[in-house]
Parts: structure tokens; C-alpha cells; sequence
């Protein structure tokens, strides 16, 4: 909790004004007593009817008065908390950003929509009711404590012995439900899990009629978090009661050594009355303060969720936001003795990788599922770091560039058509967000998309659903290739990107592409060998390895791999002719 | 408001009434013995004189009872709590199994037009806060409901005509909140909107980041994400400072009231009808009465945003059913013959798809389609597999009705493999399994096998114990798909449907694979979407579709001999083949 001290450092106004209206409201309240002393004493004794009145208006006033005070502290309280709130959200977004995926697989994505909001509403709560609250209580407690000991020092001891019993109770039940609580957002998480995975998967939990089996996994988890949310619960419910009885019996040991010192002649009677009058003071205000107690347990719990995520490190970083000279004269892109694994204990994905890619060549990858042809190419724009060797672009190892510098020039079309939920113009506009309609129709038009979208009402402002639902698959592939192409980018990266069109859009496509992609490094992964058989370098990879290097005649004469994968093609083609 | 919300969750809390009930018990039995010790610390008080008078044997008995009742309202204080807790958090997991019911049972298009992030924020965000408020209305409303009667009845003691003044101003109290609550409930309903919006969002782009990265598009989705989390800020303030004015202003009104029983109260003892002491007595109990209505509404954001929250987990519970199973549900057959007879229909009515289709289809056939992309091939399966209901004809499958049986016995005939592999977080044995509880690991294994996926799955740190992350993670396309077509066969169905299952399959193990599955589809019906030759040049039967009709059918060999458009998409494929042909 006190890690994200620094999202209230703009605030610092709210968090110490707010909390000093609400003393001030607090320190008009202890006058109420003594004006209401005053019309008994003054009024009533004096028989004097004006006094009582004007007494009376003058409550009216005190009423009011705290009550405005109040308006502020309530102002500054949800000030405050929320523009924490909101800046811890935003922070929390940013540095997601940066992660990469690695990271973001292992945190996952529902535990991080929890954390932005769940998590954060939690904390954002405790704050507004630590400025609410907080000033107050202490404010009692210290106050009826120093009383106490102007009184009867002696006795005040048994103050002090109950703050410290009090102080213990409050740590030892912190203590012990602070784990629980972060349990009890990871079973949250869990709930989330399932949510996302029941939704994007309805339709294969249907066809399977495995709604009763997803009934149970929800039942389990649902259960889980209720058993470990009363769990929780019972140990924080003791909170209240404790303190009560420890103040309580402290009331009792009062009166009774009170008693004892009257007896002796040492006290009088009346500042037993006082001393229990303060000691339920503090009991009022020990109250609030284990609420707040059970709150803030349950937030640190959150705020710990998360700076974890503020915690991890990105295992991709960029050197530089400036951005680096070329070399124009360099190869496009380059692999030097490349090695690559996702994590130390695995078999490596790719091992000992070099070539180098000519300016404006177009480049198939061709190889088994698995092979490592998506990893290949996730390397250029360095999604994930080389473990060993390293990858050039424009001369310059991919590791010294600016993200923006590096990703800007390339269009990627990856090979899970994910569109985003907006407009088809919105979702166009990824690589440049001043495109024109004009550019935006030549993408559409290059991606063999332009029919269907004019077909549709709204042109290319129609509304697309999340992820793309309200097209079907190879609309959806069209439309993500029609988004790397705006902008011509300088390397376009195609990753089995032509899988769910029919034969005649994708013949058609690779005509347009050739046509319209001069000077454009073009690199396509595919299954089908007739798809990059007109290419100026063809990759063959197999298991992690390249097995060959060259253009379709000469790999089709030296690489026995590249060989099969043609012949296994082969037979479709003496069928079609 | 939905005004309903609130009756609608108390409706949640029947079962727990019992709970409820022993919850009141120890508010009663808490509350009374609470106000029950100041009175007997006054007795004892009362018994300390002065030097040398002391009644010891008395002060020490009552002390005693103190103890006693003050273990009484512990007991009963945390009784309460906990029970109180306990409701509420097991009304939040009935809630939540509601809700996940619920989206089993809606139609597909439900799922398919809402944002998923708002959904799974509905689940996890709103009922949560549906639990917070419940927890705090009862945790006031019972201690606050005993209070009231019980300083009602002192006061009515002491002097009754004060009482009912009393009696009668504070409520006014609750005309203010209820006022406050009236205006700031719009906004606590765009707050809780607003955060599944925000939800939707971070569901959308962290769950996409490898696109977002890939466009460099961070600074873009940062700025979308400002723009939202600016207007919950601004919503959010508004609403919890509304929501916060209510105890001020609610005890600006008590205070009020106060000072106007002091003034009459001293009034009434200048005209001699009330004694000091009296007034005194009734002060106190002023202070006491109008305390749960101050605490009330401290609590009365928290209480909204449940209100709002709640409407929100209601509009997904009373969404729209899929139809029922009917009641007397037709026993399928086994043969596995599927007609199509002139079905139409379309997602949305202004846009036709599908428009009188008729299709027979004997058992044991193999049946491809192919056609344009958006032609409703998917369509065509979505109709078959019940995941949409045809507007007008039907389908029979065995020559029944496919609306006259239940969902599970036609959908566990059937065998589907869609393009978009789904796999859930799991071992990869739990996920093969899913396609058959009952299989056997060995069986396991030998669908694996069939389906080429034998061989990667042991390369993995753990074989098939190996834990899948969240739709997939490391695994490439490819490997997802021949999962989810290992998972397909272990279910042995009589209709197989493979919708483009094989896109990202390399051609080799696509033709293994598509070996193995001629094997399990002898005497079967299938039903495969393809674009590769390969896949379907050996099917029974093709349908060449555009634009929701068949334009031609036929087998591989009559089309092509046909010359017409099945010649033509095909040619187009292979208009670069020559080359090869040439090399080789």
C-alpha cells in the first residue's frame, strides 16, 4: 500500500486539507456538549428564555458550519481517491504496454482486467475512507488519552495498557488475514479465467454439451472463493468485538481501582465518571478504526497484486527513444547465427539461423507445423530477444532501435485474424491514423476486401464487433491484411496469413500484392509451396533448423525437405491438370 | 432506477433466511446488552460515595455482570458479523453461478454481439459490488433497526410528546438521502457501465498486445484508454461525491433536530413539564436514536454502487433463452442422414444469407463446401449444430427435426473442429479429454497419434501434462489445431464437421491427418469446409456455394469437367503451378 504513495503525490493539497476539515468538524462537535451545558446551566437555571434560544441558534450554526466543513472533506476525499485511482489505472495500462509477451502469459489476461479494476477500485475506496476517517479517530484517542492523564495518572495506565492490548489485537488479525485477502483476489482471478475462457469458447463447449462440466469448474471456483471470503471474514469480525470487550474490561478495571483510590480518599467520584466518559469515547473511535482496519487489510492485499504488476520487468527493453541512423546500403534484414528458445528448460526452437534478406526481395518460409517459422519472424520485430547471434535490420541489430522506429516500418499480418472492436476506417487507420479514405480503399482493394466491405451499409464505417465476430474468417483475414498494408509499409510480414481464403481470393491477392508492393521487403510464411514458389529467397525450416536457402529451382534440386513439401503438393497439381 | 434490483437480490436471499433470522437474534441480544453497560457503569458509579463509602460487595457484583455482558455482546457481535458475511458472500457465489449458467444458455448471438471484457466485468466487478453493498446494509440496517426501537421506547419512557417529535423529524433525515441517492443513481449506473467499458477494453488490447505491439500502436491504445479512464474519473467523482453528500447533509439535519429538542426540551423544563435530568436522559437518547440514520447513509455509495451493479447482473440473468428442449424430445437416430429442406436465414433481417436451401445428404457421405469467403459456409454448420435457429424450413437429421430433439443428443452426434482452435488453461491431457470423459490415457495417446500431435506434445517440458496457458500460448496455430482435431476424434461421432480445421496444418501432416480422420469417417457423414484440394478432393459430394445457394455440385472430377465456377476457383489456385510442374 505504501508502494503507491506516489499516485496521491499530485493530491498532496486533498490529502491534508481533507483530512483537516474533517478535525475541524470534529473538534465543533466536542462544542455541541458544552453549549448544550451552557442552556441547561444558563438557560434553564437562569430562567432566562432569550439565552436558550440564542444558545440554540448558535447549535444551529455549529450544525451547519461542520456541515460544510464536511462538504469539503467528502470533496477532497473523492477527489483524491479517485484521481489515484485513476492514475493508478492508467499507470497499470502503460506498463503493461511495455511488457512483453512472455511476461504477459504469465501474469494472463484476466488477472490483469482484475487488476485494473477490482484491485484498484479496493485501493481508491480505502483512500477515500482514510481521509474520511482517519484524522478523526486518532484525534479522539490521543485526546481522551492526555485527559486521561491530567485526571489520574496512575489510572491512565490502564489506558495505555488497553491501546497496547488494542494495537496487538489490530496487528495480530492484519496479520493474519492479509494472505487470505491476496488468496481471495487470486480465486477472483480465477473466476475471471473462466469467464474469458466460457465466453471465447461457447461455441466448442456447446458442440461438446459440456455446459454441465463448465457448471462444475464455475461451482468449484465459485465455491472456493466463498469458502475462503468467510474464512476471511470470520477472522475479521473478531476485530470489532475484541476491541469492544478490551475496552469494556478496561471501563471495569477503572471503576473498580477508582473505587479503591475513592475509598482511600485519593479520588473523587466524578473523575471516574469522566475517565469512563473518555474511555467510551475511545471505544467510538476504536470502532470506525477497525472498519477501517478490515478495509485497508483487503486493499494492501490489492495495492500488492498491484506492484506485481508494477514490479515486473519487461524482458524486451529499448536502448533508445531516439531514433538510430541506418545503413542504406545494408541488407534489409539479416540473421546471423541465430538461436532461440522461450524459456532454459525447453529444447531450443531455433538453432544456428543465418541469411540475410535484400532490400525489396520477397522472402517465402515454408516448413512442418512447429517448425519454428512464426518464431522465426516474430524475432524481426522483436517481440522476443535472440538468446544467441543476433538479427539486423538495415544494418542495425534489432536490439539498438526504438520500438516505434523499428515496428513503424513493418506491417504485420499475423496469423490469428484478430480485428478490434470500432469501425472498419478505425481498425484501417492502425499503421497511420490520419490515413485517407484513398489509401484506405487501395489497402482494401490490394487485400481483395473492397467488394465485400462495400457491400456492407456502411462502407468502411461499419461497426466491427470485438475481435472481428461479425465477419467470417477469411473476411476477418482480408480485413488484418488490409490494415499492415496501409501506409506502405517497408517490410511486410505475412504469417500463414492466406489459410482461411478460398483459392481464387488468394491467387488474386498475391497478383495485387506483387503488383503493388514495389521496393516493400515482403516476407510470407506459408503452408502452401505454390504461394511462394515466384520468390526471391525461399527458407525451408525444419524442426528449428534451416534446412535450406535459395530460390525454388535450386532448393527444389538440394533440399530434400523442401522437395517433399512440394511433391506433397505435387499430387494436386497433375490432378488439376 | 431499476427500482426492481433491490427486490430482485432479496429475492437471492431466500435460502439464507434462516441466517438472516439468527443474524437479528444476535443484533437484538448485541445491541440491547450494548446499551444495557452504560447504564449498569452508572449503577456502580452510583455506589462509589466518597472517602471510606464505598459498597464494594456491590460495585464488585455488578462489575461482574458487566463482564458477563460484555462477553455476551462479543459473542453476539461476532456472531453476527459472521453470518452476516457468510449470507453475503454466498449469495455473491449464487450470483455467479447464475450468471455462468446463464451464458450457457442464452443464444450464441448474445454472446457473440456483447463485449466479452464487460461480461467477465459484470461477473467479477458487479457482483462483487452487489456482495459489499448487501454486507452493509445488513451489517446497519439490523444493529440501526434494534437501536432504533430501543432508544424509541426510553424516549417514549421519558417524556412521549418529545419522542414523537423526534420520532417524526429524523426520518427527515431520510428524505434527504433518499433525495441525494435519487439524483446520484444515474451516475453510480454509468460508473458501473463505464467500468465494464474500461474492462471491455484492457479484455480487447492486453489480450491482443502482440497486434498492438506490432503497429506500434501503444501511444494510440494508451490515448483510448485515457479517454475512457478520464470519463470514469469524472463519472466516478460525481457519483461518490454525490453519494457522500447524503451523510453530511443527513447529519446536518440530525444535528438540526437536536438542537430543536434542546431548545424545546429546555422550553418544556423552563414551563416546569420536563426535569433537567430528563432532558438530559433525553438528549442521550436523541444522540443514540439518530446515530443508524446517520450511518446508514455513510454507507450509501457503497449500497448504490451494489444497487447499480446489481441492475447490471440482472440484465444478463433476465436476458432472452435460447427455446427450451422440448419436452418430449425425439430419440435420435444413428444412421446420420441430414436434409436441409428450404432453409432460409440471415443474422440480420436486412441483410439475407441463406434463402430457400434444400440439401440431401445420405448416410455416410462426404460433403465439402467450398465457395467464397462469406458465402455462409460456416452458416450452413452454425444451422446444423443448433448454434443458431434457421428462420424458416428446417433440418432433419435422421429425419427428425432437428428443433424436436434435445440440443446435447444432437450436438454429441456430432464431431466439430472449427478454425479458431479453443483450448482452455489446462494439461494437454485435460484438454484432449474434453472431447471424452470416459477415454482412457492410452486412447488418449492414440488420438494424439492419429492426429499428428503425438510427436510435438512429447517434445514439451512435461509431455502431456504439460499446462496450456490461456487460449494457447506458445503453441502455433498449427499445433492448437491438431489438439483440437485429436479432441475431435476422441469423441466419436456419426457426423463430423470440420470447419477449415486443418488451415494452418502444413500439407504434410494435413494429409496424415486426413488419412487418419477417412479412417474414422468410414460409414460416417461428414461435413468439411476446406479450401485445399487436398482436404476434399476425395469427398463424396462438393457443394460449390456463393452467396448462401449452391451454384454447382458434384464430385471432384464431374465439376471440373463441368467448366464452370468450381473450375474456376480452382484454376485460380493453381494458375502458378506450371513452374513446378516444370521443375520437377
Amino acid at each position: 500500500m505504501y508502494k503507491l504513495r506516489r499516485f496521491l503525490k499530485d493530491y498532496k493539497k486533498e490529502c491534508i486539507i481533507g483530512p483537516l476539515c474533517k478535525l475541524f468538524e470534529a473538534i465543533l462537535e466536542l462544542f455541541v456538549p458544552l453549549v448544550m451545558a451552557g442552556i441547561i446551566d444558563n438557560g434553564i437555571r437562569g430562567n432566562d428564555e432569550g439565552y436558550v434560544w440564542r444558545m440554540g441558534f448558535l447549535l444551529v450554526f455549529l450544525a451547519v458550519l461542520g456541515w460544510s466543513s464536511a462538504m469539503f472533506t467528502q470533496y477532497f476525499a473523492s477527489k483524491a481517491s479517485q484521481g489515484a485511482g485513476t492514475k493508478i489505472r492508467r499507470a497499470l495500462f502503460e506498463h503493461i504496454g511495455t511488457l512483453s509477451h512472455a511476461e504477459l502469459d504469465k501474469l494472463g489476461t484476466p488477472s490483469l482486467i482484475t487488476r485494473i479494476t477490482n484491485d484498484t477500485n479496493q485501493v481508491q475506496q480505502s483512500i477515500a475512507m482514510m481521509i474520511r476517517l482517519l484524522t478523526r479517530a486518532p484525534f479522539i484517542i490521543a485526546g481522551s488519552l492526555i485527559m486521561a492523564m491530567t485526571i489520574n495518572l496512575r489510572l491512565s495506565l490502564i489506558f495505555f495498557a488497553a491501546a497496547v492490548l488494542i494495537a496487538f489485537i489490530l496487528w495480530f488479525i492484519m496479520n493474519q488475514s492479509m494472505p487470505i485477502f491476496s488468496a481471495m483476489q487470486k480465486k477472483l482471478d480465477k473466476i475471471g479465467l473462466l469467464s474469458r475462457e466460457n465466453l471465447s469458447g461457447n461455441r466448442v463447449i456447446r458442440a461438446f454439451s459440456k455446459q454441465k462440466t463448465e457448471c462444475a469448474r464455475v461451482d468449484e471456483a465459485t465455491e472456493d472463493l466463498a469458502k475462503t471470503s468467510i474464512k476471511v471474514s470470520r477472522l475479521s469480525a473478531l476485530l470489532s468485538p475484541l476491541t469492544y470487550a478490551v475496552t469494556t474490561f478496561a471501563i471495569v478495571l477503572i471503576v473498580w481501582f477508582g473505587a479503591v483510590n475513592v475509598n482511600s480518599g485519593d479520588m473523587k467520584t466524578g473523575e471516574i465518571v469522566a475517565l469512563v466518559s473518555y474511555m467510551t469515547q475511545i471505544l467510538l473511535a476504536m470502532v470506525v478504526v477497525a472498519n477501517l482496519v478490515t478495509l485497508m487489510t483487503r486493499a494492501s492485499a490489492c495495492a500488492g497484486r498491484i506492484n506485481e504488476v508494477f514490479e515486473t520487468v519487461p524482458s524486451v527493453t529499448e536502448k533508445t527513444d531516439k531514433p538510430i541512423n541506418i545503413d542504406k546500403n545494408a541488407p534489409k534484414i539479416e540473421f546471423e547465427h541465430v538461436s532461440f528458445n522461450y524459456s532454459n528448460d525447453g529444447d531450443e526452437e531455433l538453432s544456428d539461423l543465418s541469411f540475410s534478406v535484400p532490400r525489396g526481395a520477397t522472402v517465402g518460409i515454408i516448413g512442418g507445423t512447429g517448425s519454428g517459422k512464426s518464431t522465426l519472424i516474430n524475432l524481426i520485430p522483436r517481440f522476443y530477444d535472440v538468446s544467441g547471434g543476433c538479427v539486423r535490420v538495415d544494418g542495425r541489430d534489432v536490439r539498438d532501435y526504438p520500438f516505434e522506429q523499428l515496428r513503424g516500418q513493418m506491417g504485420i499480418v499475423p496469423q490469428h485474424s484478430v480485428l478490434f472492436s470500432g469501425t472498419i476506417r478505425e481498425n484501417l487507420s492502425w499503421r497511420n491514423k490520419n490515413a485517407d479514405d484513398g489509401e484506405i480503399v487501395r489497402a482494401l482493394k490490394i487485400s481483395q476486401a473492397y467488394d465485400f466491405v462495400m457491400k456492407l451499409p456502411k462502407g468502411i464505417d461499419s461497426y466491427v464487433e470485438q475481435g472481428g465476430r461479425n465477419f467470417s474468417g477469411g473476411q476477418r483475414q482480408r480485413l488484418c491484411i488490409a490494415r499492415a498494408l496501409v501506409d506502405d509499409p517497408d517490410i511486410l510480414i505475412l504469417d500463414d496469413s492466406f489459410s482461411a481464403l478460398d483459392m481464387a481470393t488468394d491467387a488474386a491477392l498475391r497478383r495485387a500484392l506483387k503488383e503493388n508492393t514495389a521496393g516493400t521487403t515482403v516476407i510470407i510464411v506459408t503452408q502452401r509451396s505454390s504461394t511462394i514458389r515466384n520468390a526471391d529467397l525461399i527458407l525451408a525450416v525444419n524442426d528449428g533448423v534451416l534446412a535450406g536457402c535459395g530460390t525454388h529451382a535450386e532448393l527444389f534440386e538440394s533440399c530434400a525437405v523442401y522437395r517433399d513439401i512440394c511433391l506433397s503438393q505435387q499430387s494436386e497439381t497433375e490432378a488439376a491438370v | 432506477m431499476k427500482s426492481g434490483s433491490v427486490k430482485k437480490v432479496l429475492k437471492k436471499l431466500k435460502p439464507y433466511r434462516f441466517f438472516l433470522a439468527a443474524a437479528v437474534l444476535c443484533a437484538l441480544v448485541s445491541v440491547s446488552l450494548t446499551l444495557y453497560v452504560p447504564v449498569l457503569v452508572g449503577y456502580a458509579i452510583d455506589r462509589i460515595i466518597g472517602r471510606g463509602n464505598v459498597d464494594f460487595a456491590d460495585v464488585a457484583q455488578i462489575l461482574g455482570l458487566i463482564c458477563a455482558a460484555v462477553v455476551g455482546v462479543a459473542v453476539c457481535q461476532w456472531l453476527m458479523n459472521w453470518l452476516i458475511n457468510l449470507v453475503s458472500y454466498r449469495t455473491v457465489r449464487d450470483l455467479r453461478r447464475e450468471v455462468f449458467r446463464k451464458l450457457n444458455t442464452v443464444p450464441l448471438s448474445y454472446i457473440d454481439t456483447h463485449g466479452h471484457g464487460d461480461l467477465i466485468s459484470r461477473v467479477i466487478n458487479d457482483v462483487d459490488a452487489v456482495g459489499d453493498g448487501l454486507t452493509q446494509m445488513f451489517l446497519q440496517l439490523f444493529s440501526g433497526v434494534v437501536t432504533i426501537i430501543g432508544t424509541l421506547v426510553f424516549m417514549l419512557v421519558t417524556d412521549w410528546q418529545i419522542a414523537l417529535a423526534v420520532f417524526f423529524l429524523t426520518p427527515l433525515s431520510l428524505f434527504v438521502a433518499g433525495f441525494i441517492g435519487k439524483l446520484s443513481a444515474k451516475r453510480f449506473r454509468e460508473q458501473q457501465m463505464l467500468q465494464g467499458e474500461i474492462s471491455s477494453y484492457v479484455e480487447e488490447t492486453v489480450g491482443n498486445q502482440r497486434i498492438v505491439k506490432a503497429f506500434s500502436y501503444e501511444k494510440q491504445s494508451q490515448y483510448e484508454f485515457d479517454k475512457l479512464n478520464t470519463k470514469l474519473y469524472d463519472v466516478g467523482f460525481k457519483a461518490q461525491y454525490a453519494g457522500a453528500l447524503a451523510n453530511p447533509s443527513t447529519r446536518l439535519v440530525n444535528a438540526i433536530v437536536y438542537a430543536a429538542v434542546g431548545i424545546i426540551g429546555a422550553l418544556a423544563v423552563l414551563s416546569g413539564r420536563l426535569t433537567v435530568g430528563g432532558l438530559s436522559c433525553f438528549l442521550t437518547y436523541a444522540n443514540q436514536y439518530t446515530k443508524p440514520f446517520n450511518e446508514v447513509t455513510g454507507v450509501l455509495t457503497q449500497l448504490q454502487t451494489g444497487i447499480a451493479a446489481a441492475g447490471r447482473v440482472f440484465d444478463v440473468l433476465e436476458a432472452e433463452n435460447e427455446a427450451p428442449d422440448p419436452a418430449n424430445a425425439e430419440a435420435p437416430g444413428h444412421r446420420g442422414e441430414v436434409i436441409f429442406d428450404d432453409v432460409s436465414f440471415s443474422y440480420t433481417p436486412d441483410k439475407p444469407l441463406i434463402e430457400h436451401f434444400s440439401l440431401d445428404v445420405k448416410s455416410g457421405t462426404r460433403v465439402a463446401i467450398v465457395g467464397p469467403t462469406g458465402c455462409g459456409k460456416t452458416t450452413l454448420i452454425n444451422l446444423l449444430m443448433r448454434f443458431y435457429d434457421v428462420n424458416s424450413g428446417r433440418i432433419l437429421v435422421d429425419g427428425a427435426d432437428i428443433r424436436n430433439m434435445r440440443r446435447d443428443d444432437l450436438r454429441a452426434r456430432c464431431g466439430m473442429v472449427l478454425q479458431d482452435s479453443w483450448l482452455f488453461r489446462g494439461t494437454i491431457m485435460e484438454n484432449l479429454r474434453y472431447g471424452n470423459e470416459n477415454a482412457t490415457d492410452s486412447e488418449i495417446v492414440a488420438a494424439a497419434k492419429a492426429a499428428y500431435a503425438h510427436s510435438f506434445i512429447r517434445r514439451m517440458p512435461n509431455g502431456y501434462e504439460t499446462v496450456i496457458s490461456e487460449g494457447g500460448g506458445n503453441l502455433s496455430q498449427g499445433q492448437k489445431q491438431l489438439l483440437c482435431i485429436a479432441r475431435a476424434m476422441l469423441t466419436d461421432p456419426e457426423i463430423l464437421i470440420l470447419d477449415e480445421a486443418t488451415s494452418s496444418i502444413d500439407t504434410l501432416t494435413e494429409i496424415r491427418v486426413q488419412k487418419a480422420f477417412a479412417k474414422m469417417m468410414r460409414c460416417r457423414t461428414s461435413f468439411v469446409v476446406a479450401h485445399r484440394l487436398s482436404t476434399i478432393k476425395e469427398s463424396d459430394i462438393i457443394l460449390v456455394m456463393r452467396d448462401g445457394n449452391i451454384v454447382e455440385q458434384g464430385s471432384h472430377r464431374e465439376l471440373l469437367t463441368k467448366n464452370g465456377f468450381y473450375r474456376k476457383l480452382y484454376n485460380a489456385q493453381f494458375a502458378t503451378y506450371d513452374v513446378i510442374n516444370n521443375g520437377a
